[in-house]
């Protein structure tokens, strides 16, 4: 029986892969659903914070005296205190500096206006679209404030360690410094790197660059690519800096319900990990509490996006909040203008590509100038050429460090404007090769991973029909000759989505219900549909018949919401539970059946002997057979048997019209294949896959992250200038998931991202099919199309 | 949002009293759906804010057909005016404008008075800069980001645009305010009620602060006019233009005899384009005449840098709003 958790067959399924709708709709319809800003216990204290009007100072000295007398007042919190005594340096502006706390939300504002900050404001830097030209930063070595910096902004550890291996520190590391560290639970592989960091005292005067090159490679030979190769093209792709917009903000209500116990409500992903987070950043102000008294709860979350991983400021500063007011809850959450301000950004990368093929379509050289920001800490190259891995390529990438909220994990980090990049690259040199691109991108097939080959080749052909693509395409700029231009697009991308650790409890009741319990949340995605369609599935008893508890820190443990890993991990771990609860219910009927364990099967509300329903107990009347104690199993993601996979791919297609009088972009119709090996729910997968499309839209055409030069601030920090698609710009969508056989049996895989990655270099591609001309940079507003057509005119002049 | 004095009048004269002797001292609210934004964002303080919505009486409340025009109440909603049959019929650009306006939710909050006297969304404004968004005496919008600012009337210091998208139809139509305060009435032509504010202590209009907008005044559309109104805006609905045009075209035969052209959201007030007229004065509508009429238009149009992408909107948007009147039904 090594193979007894593996999915049921094709035959054995009542919901697996069917369209199932999510079971939590008619509660978010209905707003029974509770979100976090929906907890309002009682006594309840409500936060305001201060927030950095400049985008880089020195906090010389802050006076809260006056805001402590002001009535209502319950406590205040220094959220910028440096544990060396230091000042701090802030690093963009909308960063939390004090968080006050008060009886109404009017009395903190007002207590907030009577905290007084000397201020030594530093000059700034909030300039990312415009090539870098200038001195890059040489190894950098690193300062004290910059090794602050880093962990503040949560530099990703192995980075940080490179960094201070390789380039080492400014700064004498004493024991004392090692001390403070430690206080403030700084992890001990950073504190060694800290410790063994080369010392370079000469470096403290060294004026800082905000260029830092972190990606120079050349792989096979690029120059004599170029030489072999017929045809040339060299263009400029990009994406600016855009941020999460989730439609709940970030926050947090946090109470002491004694002096030893915290219970926290906070807009996260991760409900398993928020103890720990929070106990270690509560530890670096002083206060102890073990994790295991930290109890986190969150039933529903509107939208995380990648941006709710971290416990964040606010996931310490408001139980701190608290603590300091005798343990009354305390609530802050983000105004709007904060959470787009310092709560989510995703990184921009902007690109000179120079690209080549021979004359029958193959490609033969790539070569890549890239930049972007991620933020103060600058950022990662993106995953340069995408998909296809050319030979002979060259890529380099500049980092630009900026005074800008920090970036995090936004939906398919680094892909889209990878593939904004590469897609409108392979598109631009199609065109000059007067080829249909599906065409250009099946002759150049044997570049992508051997695994996805055919996956692609298959969903290029059914795409295609779903669009009439082929049909309908049309060499580049002959998209009609009036001011309305139609065009046709195409992007394929990437994604991993293996499942992650996931625990469950498992419990069949004597009276036959059921319940299972686990440290998981539902971001949307429909997670606790999936939870129940694999239990219901496995017991074959109806959905409806099993409890389900998730959203709780002191349920088994399971894994942040991210990556695409939910899926894959939560249907695991609810598989293998549910096989070992049913198996031992099996062992307790099968002498009431007159068989053995090995030999029943439970099917459409009853267990009976395989072969002969004749010999059957109802669901009930098997549970009776439980005795008093009820069978409680853990289920456990990894375990035995794969039930999950790694390595999708996608294709999507666009169709736009442009008009070329103002510039104004209507997408018309969106196409999306999409596999993701075992469909545990088809509804949801294709919901999924919708909602990318209409957030792809949304990117492509609307969103970016404006700032002010010259005071650095965030001048869009609002939803009119930040704009997201609305209902009459969301295209005709349509979906096709890849299924049935060469994808059930690769096992579940998780589908978040991946539909999120292809709508901006579709989109972009068919802008350029449409107009004749390639707009650089997304999102596609109409400044930047007029400026397109602009320039090809003056081109075609000269 | 800090503390304020609350006053919830049920009489005129009571509310009219109530208003300050200058800015800051009161503000007047009525939809709220522009006032409580800039409270909360801390960019308006008033001491005392008078809620004019309890005031008795059908002067503020309706819409009521005078002599061979209409009368507005300045507390109408933006969502009963295409619903009035008075305005549908006889103003359909009106009717149009206010449909393109903002959401259902706000047209359903939002009054005609609180439309005309919104403030402008120049981010530097909305961002605590002040109106002509300055800092050490430079101008940030200047030196900054004015992709969204004036293409005309932007000699300075004021470079913010006008923020309804109603207010052009209403000039075209020949629009009069009345603005009452408690020494007596005065009616001004809605073209001459807005200004360009020359210093920070300057608002973008003639209203006083003791002075409250009680009506709008249409006269009787001219007979045979055309009409149409054209907002160039990115997204397909609740979204502030880029630019607009409200064109009027009273016909003589196939010609037109004489046409009112009004701009908005490219300049500090709402632009009445003489030239674009006068192009148009005397020609049949046609794509040519049309797109000359838009090129007049902006014939003195200038960029601040990152807007010039504006001149070519607003040319289009012109065009655009000419061509459709002479296609579309009289007013």
């Amino acid at each position: 029986m090594a193979d007894k958790y593996a999915w049921p067959a094709e035959n054995e399924r009542a919901y697996i892969g069917k369209r199932i709708s999510r079971v939590d709709g008619p509660f978010k319809v209905s707003g029974r659903a509770k979100y976090t800003y929906d907890y309002n216990p009682k006594g309840l204290l409500y936060g305001a914070v201060l927030r950095s009007p400049y985008p880089k100072a020195r906090i010389v000295s802050i006076d809260t005296s006056a805001a402590e007398k002001m009535p209502g007042v319950k406590s205040v919190h220094i959220v910028q205190k440096d544990p060396t005594g230091k000042p701090v340096t802030i690093q963009f502006a909308g960063d939390d500096v004090v968080a006050v706390a008060a009886q109404t939300e009017d009395q903190a504002e007002d207590a907030l206006r009577a905290i007084k900050i000397q201020w030594e404001v530093l000059p700034h830097f909030v300039q990312d679209e415009k090539e870098p030209s200038g001195p890059l930063q040489g190894p950098t070595v690193m300062s004290q404030d910059d090794l602050v910096g880093a962990l503040s902004n949560q530099m990703p550890q192995g980075q940080l360690i490179q960094q201070l291996k390789t380039n080492g520190v400014s700064f004498k590391v004493d024991d004392e410094f090692i001390k403070q560290m430690k206080q403030f639970n700084i992890p001990q592989p950073i504190i060694d790197a800290v410790q063994q960091a080369p010392y370079h005292p000469e470096a403290q005067n060294q004026p800082q660059s905000p260029y830092k090159e972190v990606r120079n490679e050349t792989k096979g030979d690029p120059d004599s690519g170029f030489k072999s190769a017929d045809v040339t093209h060299e263009g400029l792709y990009g994406s600016t800096v855009i941020t999460h917009c989730c439609m709940e903000a970030h926050g947090v209500v946090a109470e002491w319900p004694d002096p030893d116990h915290l219970l926290v409500h906070i807009s996260t992903q991760s409900v398993s990990s928020m103890p720990g987070q929070i106990a270690g950043g509560l530890k670096a102000q002083g206060v102890n509490i073990d994790a295991a008294n930290i109890r986190v709860e969150q039933q529903n979350v509107g939208g995380g996006f990648g941006s709710k991983f971290s416990a964040d400021r606010w996931g310490v500063y408001v139980p701190m909040l608290s603590k300091k007011a005798g343990g009354a809850p305390v609530k802050v959450m983000l105004e709007r203008d904060a959470e787009l301000e310092v709560a989510g950004a995703r990184p921009s990368h902007y690109a000179r590509v120079k690209i080549a093929a021979t004359r029958d379509g193959k490609i033969t050289a790539w070569d890549a100038n890239g930049w972007g920001t991620g933020g103060p800490g600058g950022g990662a190259a993106p995953p340069l050429p995408y998909v296809f891995d050319v030979p002979n390529q060259r890529n380099r990438y500049i980092s630009v460090s900026t005074n800008t909220g920090p970036s995090r994990a936004w939906r398919a980090p680094q892909h889209p404007q990878a593939a904004v990049i590469t897609m409108g690259a392979l598109e631009d040199l199609a065109a000059k090769l007067n080829m249909n691109p599906v065409e250009f991108f099946r002759k150049n097939i044997e570049y992508v991973t051997e695994a996805r080959r055919q996956i692609y080749l298959d969903e290029l052909d059914i795409a295609d029909k779903m669009m009439n693509f082929s049909s309908r395409w049309h060499p580049r700029g002959q998209g009609g000759s009036g001011m309305m231009r139609q065009g046709l697009g195409l992007s394929i991308h990437t994604w991993g989505g293996r499942g992650h650790n996931s625990n469950c409890d498992f419990t069949i009741h004597p009276d036959g219900s059921v319940d299972i319990k686990m440290g998981t949340q539902d971001l949307g995605t429909g997670t606790r549909t999936a939870i129940l369609i694999v239990a219901a599935d496995t017991l074959g008893i109806p959905m409806e018949q099993i409890n389900l508890h998730i959203g709780d820190s002191s349920y088994p443990t399971s894994g942040g919401s991210g990556g695409s890993t939910t899926i894959g991990g939560v249907s695991s771990s609810t598989r293998r539970g549910a096989v070992d609860a049913r198996d031992a219910l099996f062992a307790k009927v099968a002498p009431a059946l007159g068989s053995t364990p090995d030999k029943l099967v439970a099917r459409n509300g009853k267990i009976f002997v395989e072969g002969d329903e004749s010999k059957a107990l109802t669901w009930k009347q098997a549970c009776a057979k439980i005795g008093p104690m009820p069978i409680t199993v853990q289920g456990k993601n990894p375990g035995p048997e794969n039930l999950t996979n790694s390595g999708v791919g996608g294709v999507q297609m666009a169709d736009v019209s442009v008009d070329t009088e103002t510039g104004i972009v209507k997408v018309n119709k969106m196409v999306a294949v999409q596999d993701c090996g075992l469909v545990i729910d088809l509804k949801t997968a294709e919901s999924q896959v919708l909602g990318a499309l209409v957030m792809g839209v949304s990117y492509a055409l609307f969103e970016e992250k404006i700032y002010d030069p010259s005071t650095g601030v965030m001048l869009n920090d609002n939803m009119e200038f930040y704009r997201l698609a609305g209902l009459g710009d969301i295209p005709e969508m349509q979906v096709h998931m890849m299924t049935g056989k060469g994808y059930d049996e690769r096992g579940v895989i998780g589908l978040a991202e991946p539909p999120t990655v292809s709508p901006g270099a579709a989109i972009s591609n068919a802008v350029a099919n449409a107009i004749g001309v390639r707009v650089p940079y997304l999102p596609i507003t109409p400044d930047r199309v007029l400026q397109a057509l602009e320039s090809e005119e003056k081109g075609a002049r000269a | 949002m800090r503390a304020f004095e609350y006053a919830a009048p049920k009489e005129r004269r009571q509310a009219l009293g109530l208003l300050g002797r200058s800015w800051g001292d009161t503000e007047i609210l009525a939809g709220g759906t522009d006032l409580l934004s800039l409270m909360k964002d801390d960019i308006v303080t008033p001491k005392r804010l008078v809620n004019i919505k309890g005031v008795a009486g059908p002067e503020l409340h309706a819409i009521m057909r005078k002599q061979n025009g209409v009368q507005i109440g300045a507390l109408v909603h933006l969502a009963d005016l295409p619903s009035a049959s008075d305005i549908r019929e006889r103003y359909p650009m009106l009717a149009d404008a206010a449909m393109e306006a903002a959401s259902p939710q706000i047209r359903n909050m939002a009054t005609m008075g609180g439309n005309i006297c919104q403030r402008p969304r120049c981010w530097y404004f909305r961002n605590g800069f002040g109106l002509l968004g300055q800092k050490d005496g430079k101008s940030l919008v200047m030196e900054g980001d004015n992709r969204y600012h004036a293409i005309l009337g932007n000699e300075g210091p004021a470079y913010f645009v006008s923020p309804s998208s109603i207010v052009p139809s209403l000039i075209a139509y020949g629009a009069k305010v009345t603005l009452a305060s408690a020494s007596g009435t005065r009616e001004v032509a809605l073209e001459k009620f807005f200004v360009i504010p020359k210093d920070e202590n300057q608002r973008e209009h003639d209203l006083r602060p003791d002075e409250m907008l009680t009506l709008v005044t249409l006269p009787a559309p001219p007979a045979g006019a055309k009409v149409a109104h054209y907002e160039v805006r990115q997204k397909a609905a609740f979204d502030w233009p880029l630019a607009t045009c409200a064109a009027l075209l009273e016909m003589n035969g196939g010609t037109v005899k004489s046409a009112r052209i009004v701009m908005g959201h490219v300049a500090p007030i709402p632009w009445v384009s003489n030239e674009a007229a006068q192009a148009m004065a005397g020609k049949p509508v046609t794509e040519e005449t049309a797109d000359a009429a838009g090129a007049a238009a902006v014939a003195n149009a200038k960029s601040l840098g990152r807007n010039g992408y504006k001149i070519k909107l607003a040319r289009v948007a012109v065009k655009r709003a000419i061509l459709m009147a002479a296609k579309g039904g009289q007013a």
